[in-house]
């Protein structure tokens, strides 16, 4: 046990006290959300910039609905012709010509530009012309607008009321922490899977394996290093959930706006208002400590029941990386899968194809979490931590029997054949 | 008192014997030399040794006990051939890391490296990375960390290659001081002339069998021809009655085989009944590297395949 430890701490703080481990740490979700944070920045500045275009309306469209609001404004012109020429020396980027017509057949109005349109202003005066032409139509046929109005429903989101539970959530809501749970195990999966892939291969090329394995046992060697490597990976986590916290507070600060709301927003009840501020209230319905419980332990299961198969394709790799981009392939398989049931399981938590992928230990670390916030029958999720850690141990067991000759052996690759005889041989 | 027995220790692989029924005594406080040529099966004999493979069959005496690779690895320093170390670590770390791992506590081990450090000049190294070392000097480093915890067995495979002769010297000194003070040294290599120099005690395995066994000098008596070496200005012209056969000649010096049944003093006295003038007299024994290459030629140079049948 001592040497376990000993082997844990070595893999550990190697690693955490690397610069880079700091800096990716920290840096990278600094510069996803400043990156996510430029792109609204850019879409909200964007949008408020206001364009004028001069409209000779000779058919009338606009008439009584002179202003179109939003983003764009609208000169009227009356004479055409000599406008034509002469709209960009009256400083207008546009000229939108609509021609006399009978609203039935339509004519198409001409839209004049100096250098570039822009898809989206484009798509604008086309709305507007559109909503304007069905405007007149309706009058046409003595329908009436206010009548309209009142029959158009406008729910973007259904509000759930499971059967026996009282709590109100959003669908779109559940997915969406469910997706985000899988993908980030998906994620830390291939990450601190490959971590321990390379570890192991930075043994065998540097050849220090065998001066270590006169030390201790090989199987101690491998087990301490997925310890020490999940340990990296917890740590990480934990510096990113103390910096969303911290994020929480800052948001009041530099958005006032939405802090604001925030605070108004009512602990507990209904979804009542829209947007934002209904995910956030049905976030506070969602069984958080189920949540972060199965998270934590599918996470840890899945970590520990694949990593031990990264060891296992470390230790058969010699000097070229390239060996591993193959042998890691059966590996990586069954988590691109998981993660396909699980795109799958947040839609439909309930059918067959979710409800196997969430039992089998392969895919379950993945699967499981597309479910969890729909609430999973007690049976389903014992059932399904059981197979886990019996998983778990099975690849374990497979892959150190694999691992203690592989990491002595150097020169060629081995076969399959000759790895189903590693594994399975007595010792 | 043998501080290590193997007894007809066996371990198959799929296309090898590797080691196919070896038995051997290594006495308490011997350097004992493990020779062979390249595939002879020394490096799977050492890795049994060392708690690294199993053996498929016999038994291994450690100490007076049954070897028990979890607890007696304490007690063995291990050298591989392939040397390694953590490129990216720093040195000091690595070094309080290994000696760890073989047993010693932080405090222990953190005296005891320094003492080593400032013995082979390796104070500066502490906070610097194995990759900023020369070949030479992470050799260096790789013997201290083989024998830091002060193992009563250390096994050295190659312990010399790819070092000059200066730091050569200061490891064999080092071995010698090791030897003196109760370690028990078993040497892995080569290079006969290191053999001569070092061991007490050699061991020659071929194709995984042991083929010779015995003192350094006990090997040469065994093996020697008989051959003289004479130093004389006029070796009288041989008829017949002569006790030994003229084989080779440099200058004033002849060398001589002594016909079976004479003694070297039925030489000496024929010479000097015929009145030569005698300089030097001197016995002529084999060389290891001759011994080494006599028993071992004929067989392939590399090992062939085989099928073996468990």
């Amino acid at each position: 046990m001592h040497k376990i430890w000993l082997i844990i701490k070595r893999e550990y703080s190697t690693r955490v006290k690397k610069k880079s481990f700091l800096l990716l740490t920290i840096l990278v979700p600094v510069i996803i959300i400043g990156f996510y944070a430029a792109i609204i920045a850019i879409a909200i500045n964007g949008a408020s910039e206001k364009e004028t275009i001069a409209v000779n309306d000779k058919a009338n469209l606009f008439e009584g609905n002179r202003e179109p609001g939003s983003s764009l404004t609208f000169d009227y012109i009356s004479s055409e012709s000599s406008f034509k020429t002469r709209y960009k020396e009256k400083g207008y980027k546009y000229f939108l010509s609509v021609p006399e017509m009978n609203i039935d057949t339509p004519q198409r109005p001409v839209l004049y530009y100096a250098k570039s349109i822009g898809p989206v202003t484009q798509a604008r005066i086309e709305g507007l012309i559109n909503s304007a032409i069905e405007k007149k139509k309706m009058i046409a046929a003595n329908i009436d607008l206010q009548k309209l109005k009142s029959i158009k429903s406008n729910i973007s989101v259904i509000t759930l009321k499971g059967e026996g539970d009282s709590k109100q959530s959003l669908a779109s809501v559940n997915s969406g922490v469910g997706f985000t749970a899988g993908f980030l195990i998906y994620l830390m999966l291939f990450i601190y899977g490959s971590m321990v892939m390379r570890g192991v291969m930075e043994e065998k090329t540097s050849r220090i394996s065998e001066v270590i394995i006169s030390s201790a046992k090989p199987f101690q060697l491998m087990l301490g290093k997925i310890i020490g490597i999940g340990g990296v990976g917890l740590t990480q986590f934990l510096i990113w959930i103390f910096l969303v916290i911290g994020l929480q507070f800052l948001i009041p600060i530099f958005l006032p706006e939405i802090g604001r709301q925030l605070e108004q927003a009512p602990a507990s009840g209904g979804v009542q208002g829209g947007g934002m501020i209904g995910v956030i209230n049905s976030l506070k319905t969602l069984p958080i400590g189920n949540i972060l419980f199965s998270f934590t332990f599918y996470f840890i299961g899945g970590y520990m029941m694949y990593a031990a198969l990264f060891a296992a394709v470390g230790s058969m790799v010699n000097e070229d990386p390239q060996e591993a981009q193959q042998l890691i392939f059966p590996i990586t398989m069954p988590i691109i899968l998981a993660f396909v049931i699980m795109t799958q399981a947040i839609n439909q938590p309930d059918s067959k194809l979710a409800i196997f992928g969430s039992l089998f230990p392969l895919t379950s670390p993945i699967v499981m979490m597309g479910r969890i916030s729909y609430g999973v029958p007690a049976w389903q999720m014992l059932s399904s931590m059981l197979f886990l850690v019996l998983g778990f141990l099975g690849t374990t067991w497979l892959a150190a029997r694999i691992y203690r000759t592989g990491i002595l052996m150097y020169g060629k690759k081995p076969r399959l054949k000759e790895m189903f005889r590693w594994a399975f041989r007595k010792s | 008192m043998p501080i290590l027995e193997l007894q007809n220790l066996k371990k198959y692989f799929a296309t090898q014997k590797a080691v196919d029924d070896i038995s051997l005594t290594v006495e308490r406080g011997q350097i004992f030399g493990l020779l062979g040529p390249n595939g002879a099966g020394k490096t799977t004999l050492i890795r049994m040794i060392t708690g690294i493979f199993y053996p498929d069959a016999g038994h291994i005496i450690f100490d007076r006990k049954k070897f028990d690779p979890i607890n007696d690895v304490g007690y063995i320093g291990y050298m591989p051939e392939e040397r390694g170390l953590y490129k990216k670590m720093k040195i000091g770390d690595q070094t309080m890391y290994l000696a760890q791992l073989k047993g010693m506590s932080r405090i222990e081990a953190l005296e005891k490296i320094k003492q080593w450090f400032i013995k082979f000049e390796m104070e500066t190294w502490w906070n610097k990375k194995v990759e900023d070392l020369s070949k030479g000097m992470s050799q260096k480093l790789q013997f201290v960390t083989t024998v830091v915890h002060e193992p009563k067995l250390i096994i050295l495979d190659e312990p010399f290659s790819g070092l000059d002769p200066v730091n050569s010297n200061l490891i064999k000194d080092e071995i010698f001081r090791l030897s003196q003070n109760g370690s028990t040294i078993i040497f892995s290599t080569h290079r006969m002339e290191q053999v001569e120099e070092i061991c007490d005690h050699i061991v020659l395995v071929n194709k995984g069998k042991k083929i010779l066994d015995g003192t350094v000098k006990q090997v040469k008596q065994n093996f020697k021809e008989n051959l003289f070496s004479i130093g004389t200005d006029n070796l009288p012209s041989v008829n017949g009655s002569a006790p030994y056969e003229v084989v080779g000649r440099k200058d004033h010096s002849f060398v001589l085989k002594i016909n079976d049944n004479h003694q070297p003093n039925d030489v000496l006295k024929f010479l000097l009944q015929q009145g030569a003038t005698i300089h030097s007299f001197n016995e002529i024994l084999p060389s290891l590297n001759d011994i080494f290459i006599k028993l071992v030629e004929g067989t392939p140079t590399a090992r062939q395949f085989q099928t073996v049948k468990e």
